[in-house]
């Protein structure tokens, strides 16, 4: 027979201390979830000024003087811009790296070593990001 | 027997869906970030270069399918992690229809941008 089990809310964070990793990589994915659809909303937002841009006249697209382009490049040449692309990066490598290693739990592969993939992961995000740094930043200064 | 400690129902089409998506998004987001900031770089983006992968008809399928599971899968997960938090009766009702309507409004605004830049007259 089943019994009902009552575990309390999940996120029941004033028990952080007692966090385990397994825990800390719900904690993680949720955090890094929420500020990438926070992100999808405000990406379609600025790529949107490709609607009026289209309407502008060839020799404008031409010389890169449609609202479009100057958006963009306006905002690639604001370095909290380049480091905000940066810390999106790694949110979304982070996210990444440990759906993987859920979607290989829910098939029941590497149960016996959650914590181990999850600090795999947290390493790994940390390399990809930082030997990123060159190329996002370039052409910034 | 076992006891079930999961708030997801188990063999659930959103529980599918959530996962088939993610695989999908692992791949493509991968070649999203790979194409759009190591191939072409942040300071080089312009209306032309958008317009000239757009109008690639493989390209432009493969953005809406990414805006779109993208989008079910983030607002999927948001709704997952409210219902986690504890939402329930009306509260849930109208913040799922909520976030069904901004799914909408997301994708229609993507598929017209994407209209925009592929030159097709529908945006």
């Amino acid at each position: 027979m089943s019994q009902s089990y009552n575990r309390g809310l999940i996120e029941d964070f004033a028990r952080w201390r007692e966090f385990e990793a397994g825990m800390w990589a719900w904690i993680f994915h949720k955090f890094t979830g929420w500020v990438l659809i926070g992100y999808l909303f405000t990406h379609i937002a600025v790529l949107s000024t490709g609607i009026p841009a289209a309407g502008a006249s060839e020799a404008a697209i031409a010389a890169g003087n449609d609202v479009y382009t100057q958006t963009i490049v306006s905002l690639e040449g604001l370095l909290l811009v380049r480091l905000l692309e940066v810390g999106l990066l790694a949110v979304a490598v982070f996210h990444m790296l440990n759906g993987t290693r859920l979607l290989l739990t829910d098939l029941g592969i590497g149960l016996d070593a959650q914590d181990k993939s999850f600090y795999a992961s947290l390493i790994l995000t940390g390399a990809i990001t930082v030997a990123s740094v060159p190329t996002f930043i370039a052409g910034a200064f | 027997m076992a006891e079930r400690y999961s708030s997801f129902q188990s063999g659930g089409r959103m529980w599918l869906l959530q996962r088939v998506t993610a695989v999908f998004l692992l791949v493509v987001l991968a070649f999203h970030f790979f194409l759009l900031h190591f191939v072409h770089h942040a300071d080089e983006v312009s209306f032309l270069a958008s317009s000239a992968r757009m109008e690639s008809l493989s390209y432009y399928s493969l953005m809406i399918l990414f805006l779109v599971t993208a989008t079910f899968h983030g607002v999927n997960g948001v709704y997952n992690a409210l219902v986690n938090q504890g939402l329930t009766g009306t509260k849930r009702t109208v913040i799922k229809w909520t976030l069904v309507a901004a799914s909408v409004v997301l994708i229609a605004q993507g598929i017209r941008t994407a209209n925009a830049w592929a030159g097709i007259g529908l945006y």
